[in-house]
């Protein structure tokens, strides 16, 4: 008998709820240091910005956030790659 | 629970491991050629190396009741080093009628170079001319999809490779699907930070079900527990998924894949018969 989705959130609420608070704390502190030393390097930036895509995933539909996060923090398939190495 | 685990580093471990994997169920395990945490200089430390995998673990893991396997390849770090790859490929037959070896691996790609996957080609010939199984590493973080993409074009364009005798490992939710629905064994490696979480792997397993899925703790020198595959085992329990389901993918698959080396002569614990799965 498979789980139901109240069973699943039931069970999952205070670890899911733990590390949403360790992004969140995580970010603070990135935004404080950002303060008091200056901003984001350029590399950082964007970085920082594959986080934000990363939560807009976690806050949208469907039932393959984790293959979509996976995607974005993936470098893309280049399929020339054969032609491109010279094998 | 008796289980496999197909992938884990041994000679990494220290010897009380091996004696808390065997009261964790540990009934054997494969322990693939890997990188040492050090690029090695010579062929003959590789002969050495693959002397300890052959000879040296085996006997340390038979005083605790576990049956020892292991695969033989110079690693994708190393394969860098296209000259010293070559000797080390030239190499390996002095070692593949060894009782325990069982292929060729963990062959593979680790930053998706040139070099890498000239090695990686030379593998599979190898592989092909000794009839071998072959096991396979996939890389870690933003470069795994476009590595797994490149091995999967070089396992489907050479008509000599028989998938159902390749098992790819370390997938993840973005490689699992492509791996199987090409025909071949996909690996599930249960390791903090940069792999699969026992809650994710057991995700997969309802996703995908468990034909051709097995599931390591890669054990390695790096920050990982050799008894993860324990921890899949609880969580999938904690689920209600059937205890043949737990099995198939712990001990089961990891039994028909291995059997398809001559070198797997494995003896059940249950029956005493061996390579049986009653």
């Amino acid at each position: 008998m498979p789980r139901t989705a109240d069973q699943i959130l039931e069970e999952s609420f205070l670890d899911v709820r733990a590390k949403l608070l360790a992004v969140a704390a995580t970010l603070d502190r990135i935004d404080r240091a950002a303060e008091q030393t200056g901003g984001l390097s350029e590399a950082q930036v964007n970085r920082r910005a594959q986080v934000d895509a990363a939560i807009e995933i976690c806050v949208g539909d469907g039932p393959d956030r984790a293959e979509k996060l996976q995607r974005l923090f993936s470098r893309t398939y280049q399929p020339e790659w054969r032609t491109t190495m010279h094998l | 629970m008796d289980y496999i685990d197909p992938h884990i580093h041994m000679v990494s471990r220290i010897t009380d491991d091996y004696a808390t994997l065997a009261r964790m169920g540990c009934v054997a395990m494969s322990e693939p050629a890997f990188w040492a945490g050090f690029d090695r200089g010579s062929v003959d430390g590789f002969r050495d190396y693959f002397h300890q995998l052959t000879d040296v673990e085996p006997r340390r893991a038979a005083q605790y009741g576990i049956q020892h396997f292991t695969w033989l390849c110079i690693n994708a770090k190393e394969a860098e080093n296209v000259s010293l790859s070559r000797d080390v490929i030239a190499m390996i037959p002095e070692f593949l009628d060894k009782p325990n070896v069982l292929g060729i691996g963990e062959i593979g790609l680790n930053k998706n170079t040139k070099n890498e996957a000239t090695i990686f080609l030379e593998h599979l010939d190898l592989a092909v001319e000794y009839n071998q199984l072959i096991l396979i590493h996939t890389p870690h973080l933003e470069d795994k999809y476009q590595g797994t993409r490149m091995i999967l074009d070089m396992l489907c364009s050479d008509s000599r490779i028989d998938p159902s005798r390749v098992l790819v490992d370390h997938v993840e939710e973005h490689t699992i699907g492509e791996v199987l629905d090409r025909g071949f064994w996909a690996g599930m490696t249960l390791y903090p930070v940069t792999k699969c979480t026992p809650e994710r792997s057991a995700d997969m397993i309802e996703r995908f079900g468990g034909e051709r899925l097995l599931a390591n703790s890669a054990g390695d020198w790096g920050p990982s527990k050799p008894t993860a595959v324990p921890d899949l085992i609880f969580e999938m329990r904690r689920r209600g998924l059937s205890e043949s389901l737990i099995r198939k993918v712990v001990y089961g698959n990891p039994i028909e894949f291995f059997s398809k080396s001559e070198n797997f002569r494995f003896v059940e614990r249950d029956s005493g018969e061996a390579g049986s799965l009653s």
